[in-house]
Formats: structure tokens, C-alpha cells, sequence
């Protein structure tokens, strides 16, 4: 537990001294999503429909475009070996560096998605579900992105493998987040996705982990 | 007394042998000298000997226990310097310093007790408790300064040359103390001060109880090593395919 807490310290402190990395998702979110009232024009029932959609797709390209960072950097410069040598089991070293991946890609995010609801005339119904909705699945992004990220380490030229292993495991995140959103948007009850969701969570904080550290040994061997 | 052994230990990297038959001992307090020319395995076997390599064939031993049925009770006990010094350019010396410390520090307990017990077995057990006595954050000062990072300690990892972070990463080896170190080439980049440190350092360890093994190229001044030549365990040449 308290190496847990020692590896999410480090590294928000490193996302904090390169705080241009952490703006680089949030900054993607937005302005990807501001591209949609240009292109589909400005009729506020078609922004309003198309919502819920627009907004789980562009954050979950955002959460890709944080990913080859993950475990690169600790790969080059001879951390992740120190990592693995380390009382710490790495399972648990995994799970600290995807926290702390949320907090600084997920949580992000998520504070800037009113701002979009906004843009795209959401109604305030929605706002809170599609809150909810992706306090849920953005950790099972980041989940199921460490072990992409790991898979690909060894792999030349890996960070464009990452979006072929992980966008096909992305699909039921962005089903039941969406469907959680528009459930609440239409006056139907949100609580089966996001209940499906939360299921989606607990499963991958297991299996994450243990998936990803297997993969980083074998990068490492 | 046989402390860590490696018995009849094959390498292969890529479809090709590296290394076969190789075999050694190492009591507490020992040292062990690799040599051999570039690419006989050096590296390869200190990696085997960490753990991050799965031997092709032959067992690792620590206290006649294979080591693979307890790797994080390895890792716990021992300090790994590679070919890269971990050092994170936006961390200053001294955060750098304190975050591979204190991922050791939380399971130093278990850790411990098996070094204890060995340094009891070699009779340099008096050693042990002054560590303690420092604690946590004076062992990290001691570490500091013993390579002369004292005046760096708030420079940030980006500035450093690579000598002084090799110095960082050597470190590391006091900032929590370990019963085996496995060195690859420790010495590169180092000035002639920094080398001598490092052999003070090593033979503190080894006063200590600790067991160190060394790869090396340059002269580093360790009495009565054990030498080991990989050069002679490289196996023959492949016949020549005759169709």
C-alpha cells in the first residue's frame, strides 16, 4: 500500500514538472470536439444528438494519445528494470503508474467534458449522468490502455501499434458510457450501464495489472 | 560457506549460446570478477543473476534456495546497476535518490532478516546496526555524500553530466542496504576520485557481510576477488553447414 502511494507521488510529480504532457490530452479533448459544430453546422438538436457520442469517442482518442508515454520513458531510461528489481511486486508498480495516469489524463477530462456538454447543448440531465459515466470508464480506459502500452514496449515503432491493440477493446467502455448518457438524456433510468460499467472497472483492475506486469517482464527479458 | 551459486547456467540470446556450463560460488563477503570480451555474456549473466533473465538451463542459488521460487524475496535482496542509471531528468538528485529508497524501505523488514542472518554468518555483523542508527533520511545524506553529490543534491537529473549520474545511480547501492550487488561496469564515465570511491564503497559492502559481482573492464581495486573469464564458456563455433 505504501509503495502504491510512493509510485503515484512520483509520478505526479513528474507529470507535474512536465505539465505540457498532462495540457496535451485535455487540450486535444477540447478542441477535437469543437471541430464537430463545424462540420455537422450549428443546429442545436443535431449537437444535442450526436453528444454523447462525439464526447466518449474524443475522450477516449484523447486518453490513446497519453498512452505510448506510460511506460516509454521508464523503459529508456533503465526505471522500469529498477521497478521490477524492487521489493515492490510490479503488479503493484503497474496499478500506481495507471492511477496516476488517471489523475492526470482521466480526471482532466472529466472536468473539461461540462465545457462540451455545454458547446454541444446538452441537457442538464445528461450532464451529471455523463459525469458519472465517465468517472467510471475513464480508469478503464487507462486500464485497458497500460496494457496495450505494455504489449508494445519492446516493439519498434510501438506507439502506432498501441490504437490497433486498444481501440477494439475500447468498444464496450464506449457502449454502456454512451448508453448511460443517453438512457438519462431520453428519461430512462442510467443505473444497468452504469452498473455494466462499474463491473467493466473492477474486472480490469484486476486483470490489468496482471496482464500489463506480465507484459513488461517480457519487455524487459 | 557458499553463499550464491550458479550451476552449470546456459545463456541464450536470439537462437544463439552465449554462454554454457558456467558455474560459480560466492560466500558472504565475497566478490566475483567477470571478464571477457565484448558480447561473451557479461551482462547476460548479471541480468540471469537479478532475475530479469530466465536462465536457458542450470539453477541460481541463495542459501542453497532456488532463487525463481521467491523473486521478489531476490529482489528485496539485492541491488542491480546496469548499462542504464535510472535517473529521471525532471527530479532533482536528492527526489531521485529518495524514490528507489523508499520503494525499499517499506519491505526492508523481510528483507532484512536475511541479510542480517548472513552478515551474522560472515562475522561482520558490528557494521549492520550503524546503518541503523543513521536512518532512513542520514543513510540518504551518507549516500549522497560518499560520491561527492552532496553540493548537487537539488540540481536536476537533466543537468547532470554522465559521470555524475553514474555517481547517482551508484548510490543508490548505500542509500538501502542490500546483500548483493550486481555491478555492470560500474566504473564507466567515473573520474579517477569517483572510481576510488566506489572501491570503498564495495569494500565497505563487503566488510559488511555483503557480496558483490562485478563486471568490469578498467582496473577496480578489489582484494582477493574471485576472477571469472566467460571466454573460456563460450561454446564452439558451429561447424560449417555443408549443403
Amino acid at each position: 500500500m505504501k509503495g502504491l502511494v510512493i509510485v503515484i507521488g512520483r509520478d505526479l510529480r513528474l507529470a507535474l514538472r512536465q505539465s505540457a504532457d498532462a495540457w496535451l490530452a485535455v487540450l486535444f479533448f477540447v478542441l477535437t470536439a469543437t471541430l464537430f459544430p463545424f462540420g455537422v453546422g450549428p443546429e442545436a438538436a443535431t449537437l444535442r444528438q450526436i453528444a454523447p457520442g462525439v464526447i466518449w469517442v474524443v475522450a477516449l482518442l484523447a486518453v490513446l494519445l497519453s498512452l505510448e508515454r506510460l511506460f516509454l520513458a521508464d523503459f529508456e531510461d533503465g526505471s522500469l528494470e529498477q521497478l521490477l528489481l524492487s521489493p515492490l511486486p510490479l503488479e503493484v508498480a503497474v496499478l500506481g503508474k495507471v492511477a496516476a495516469h488517471w489523475l492526470t489524463t482521466g480526471l482532466p477530462l472529466i472536468a473539461a467534458a461540462p465545457l462540451l456538454a455545454l458547446l454541444f447543448h446538452m441537457e442538464p440531465a445528461g450532464l451529471l449522468t455523463l459525469l458519472l459515466a465517465m468517472l467510471l470508464g475513464t480508469p478503464v480506459l487507462s486500464l485497458i490502455g497500460a496494457v496495450g502500452a505494455a504489449l508494445t514496449l519492446g516493439a519498434r515503432r510501438g506507439g502506432v501499434l498501441i490504437p490497433l491493440l486498444v481501440l477494439p477493446l475500447y468498444i464496450p467502455p464506449l457502449i454502456f458510457g454512451v448508453g448511460a448518457t443517453e438512457s438519462a438524456l431520453s428519461g430512462l433510468s442510467a443505473r444497468p450501464d452504469l452498473l455494466l460499467l462499474g463491473a467493466l472497472l473492477l474486472v480490469m483492475l484486476l486483470v490489468a495489472p496482471l496482464a500489463a506486469a506480465a507484459a513488461l517482464r517480457q519487455a524487459l527479458e | 560457506m557458499t553463499l550464491f551459486e550458479g550451476r552449470n547456467l546456459d545463456c541464450r540470446r536470439g537462437g544463439r549460446d552465449v554462454f554454457a556450463g558456467l558455474s560459480f560460488e560466492l560466500p558472504a563477503g565475497g566478490a566475483l570478477l567477470l571478464t571477457g570480451a565484448n558480447g561473451s555474456g557479461k551482462s547476460s549473466l548479471l541480468r540471469m543473476l537479478a532475475g530479469l533473465l530466465r536462465p536457458a538451463g542450470g539453477a541460481i542459488l541463495w542459501d542453497g534456495q532456488p532463487v525463481g521460487e521467491d523473486p521478489g524475496a531476490h529482489a528485496a535482496r539485492l541491488h542491480y546497476l546496469g548499462h542504464l542509471d535510472a535517473v529521471k531528468p525532471v527530479l532533482s538528485v536528492r527526489e531521485n535518490l529518495r524514490f528507489w529508497a523508499s520503494l525499499r524501505e517499506g519491505a526492508e523488514g523481510q528483507g532484512a532478516e536475511g541479510d542480517g542472518a548472513t552478515a551474522e554468518d560472515a562475522g561482520g555483523g558490528e557494521a549492520v546496526p550503524d546503518d541503523s542508527v543513521l536512518g532512513e533520511s542520514g543513510r540518504l545524506e551518507a549516500a549522497l555524500d560518499h560520491f561527492a553529490l552532496g553540493d548537487l543534491a537539488d540540481v536536476a537529473g537533466r543537468l547532470l553530466s554522465a559521470g555524475q549520474r553514474r555517481r547517482l545511480a551508484l548510490a543508490r547501492l548505500l542509500a538501502q542496504p542490500a546483500a548483493l550487488w550486481l555491478l555492470d561496469e560500474p566504473s564507466v564515465g567515473l573520474d579517477h576520485a569517483s572510481v576510488g570511491r566506489l572501491a570503498a564503497a564495495i569494500a565497505g559492502h563487503r566488510a559488511r557481510g555483503g557480496s558483490v559481482i562485478v563486471a568490469t573492464h578498467t582496473a577496480l581495486d578489489l582484494p582477493d576477488a574471485l576472477p571469472l573469464s566467460l571466454d573460456a564458456l563460450a561454446p564452439p563455433p558451429l561447424p560449417e553447414m555443408i549443403w
